[in-house]
């Protein structure tokens, strides 16, 4: 009970973007579509996992004083390696979502988990809480990305639901709007908090 | 002329935070005072300026030559988080009074994403010593720029009657939408 508690707060309780409000840079950056969002949000849950499980491994001796810098070499390791691992894979999405890949590794979540959860705790609930959390960040992304999507180009993950002729409302997909529509949507999921 | 280019596009048809997305963090969190986002500013300037010289040198002359091009992640963050750390202690000792402005703010910058962002663009863009020196001073200006008009609109906002679910950083981040809308009116003067 205790562990499936543990992978579900990064949905909504604790949900990085929506809640925490952490990694904010990048959830503005890439959620110009609904794909964009779920291949961040997905690299993003990759780093977060693996240095998750890693830093539980190595935090019995790691000294005290020297271990945010520890904490960051590893972290930059695995932004590495998904950055590599894109690149060669889907060199299209690497070549969308830009800098923003390398950048995974100043993203506040990735250290404060590290940090105040799988410091902390053992291997399998790092893991866990690595997973949750990153899904949680992928989902809020996805959901961004999609009303973004929608509202701007008149599509969801590439498919057109409006008149083949037919525009969206640009601005949603430009920086205006990704500032806009996550003001309005954490506001709306205040509201939906509050009357629950 | 190619410099003016370079700094009227870094400054406002580019701007850092309001089109490219770096360093939001600091700009919702200490955008609530103008006397503040003066001094985030400034020390952004102030590291900016001076990680982009090194993770250039360090790219150019350390990691190319040796064929460690991969690396460029790792080496850039232990630099730029060995950079703070060494200026907060200089500062500290040599300037008494500037440690006193920039203090506070200098733990901050390791994890903003602008610094690191710049450092990999100016690579990205194949720029020499000079233009990355001049593009880091002026996205830092457009940083500050962005913060300090920022950080004046929300004064005004926190007297404003602004309806309850919207309170906070919901309204902030419609306001920043606006002034990146300002924003994109420079955008056909480069």
């Amino acid at each position: 009970m205790n562990q499936v508690n543990n992978f579900t707060k990064g949905f909504f309780r604790e949900n990085p973007i929506l809640v925490l409000l952490l990694g904010t840079c990048p959830t503005l950056a890439v959620t110009s579509s609904a794909i964009n969002g779920l291949g961040m949000g997905l690299a993003t849950t990759f780093v977060l996992f693996m240095s998750n499980v890693f830093i539980s491994m190595i935090k019995g001796f790691v000294p005290d004083k020297v271990r945010i810098p520890a904490f960051v070499v590893v972290i930059a390791s695995f932004v590495t390696v998904v950055d590599l691992l894109m690149q060669a894979y889907t060199p299209a999405l690497s070549k969308q979502l830009g800098i923003f890949i390398p950048l995974i590794v100043v993203n506040c979540i990735v250290l404060g988990r590290a940090e105040a959860f799988a410091a902390k705790n053992n291997i399998l609930s790092s893991a866990i809480d690595g997973l949750g959390m990153g899904l949680g960040f992928a989902m809020a992304l996805v959901i961004l990305g999609g009303i973004r999507e929608m509202l701007g180009a008149g599509s969801l993950f590439g498919y057109k639901f409006i008149a083949e002729s037919a525009d969206g409302i640009l601005v949603f997909i430009l920086a205006p709007g990704a500032f806009i529509t996550l003001g309005f949507l954490i506001a709306i999921l205040r509201k939906l908090n509050k009357t629950s | 002329m190619e410099y003016i280019i370079i700094v009227i596009s870094a400054v406002f048809v580019n701007n850092i935070v309001l089109a490219q997305f770096l360093g939001i963090c600091p700009f919702l969190g200490v955008s609530n005072k103008t006397e503040t986002a003066f001094g985030m500013g400034a020390s952004v300037l102030f590291v900016m300026t001076l990680a982009t010289i090194v993770t250039y040198l360090v790219q150019v002359f350390v990691l190319v030559p040796l064929n460690l091009a991969f690396l460029q992640t790792i080496s850039f963050i232990l630099i730029i988080a060995a950079l703070v750390q060494m200026l907060e202690i200089i500062l500290k000792k040599v300037s008494p009074t500037l440690y006193q402005a920039l203090g506070i703010y200098l733990p901050l910058i390791t994890t903003n994403c602008a610094v690191m962002g710049v450092a990999i663009l100016v690579i990205k863009k194949d720029f020499n010593l000079t233009e990355s020196v001049v593009f880091a001073v002026a996205n830092a200006i457009g940083f500050a720029l962005a913060l300090v008009i920022f950080s004046g609109i929300r004064e005004q906002l926190a007297l404003a009657d602004v309806p309850k679910g919207m309170k906070g950083i919901p309204i902030a981040l419609v306001t920043a939408g606006i002034l990146a809308l300002a924003f994109m009116g420079f955008a056909g003067l480069v």
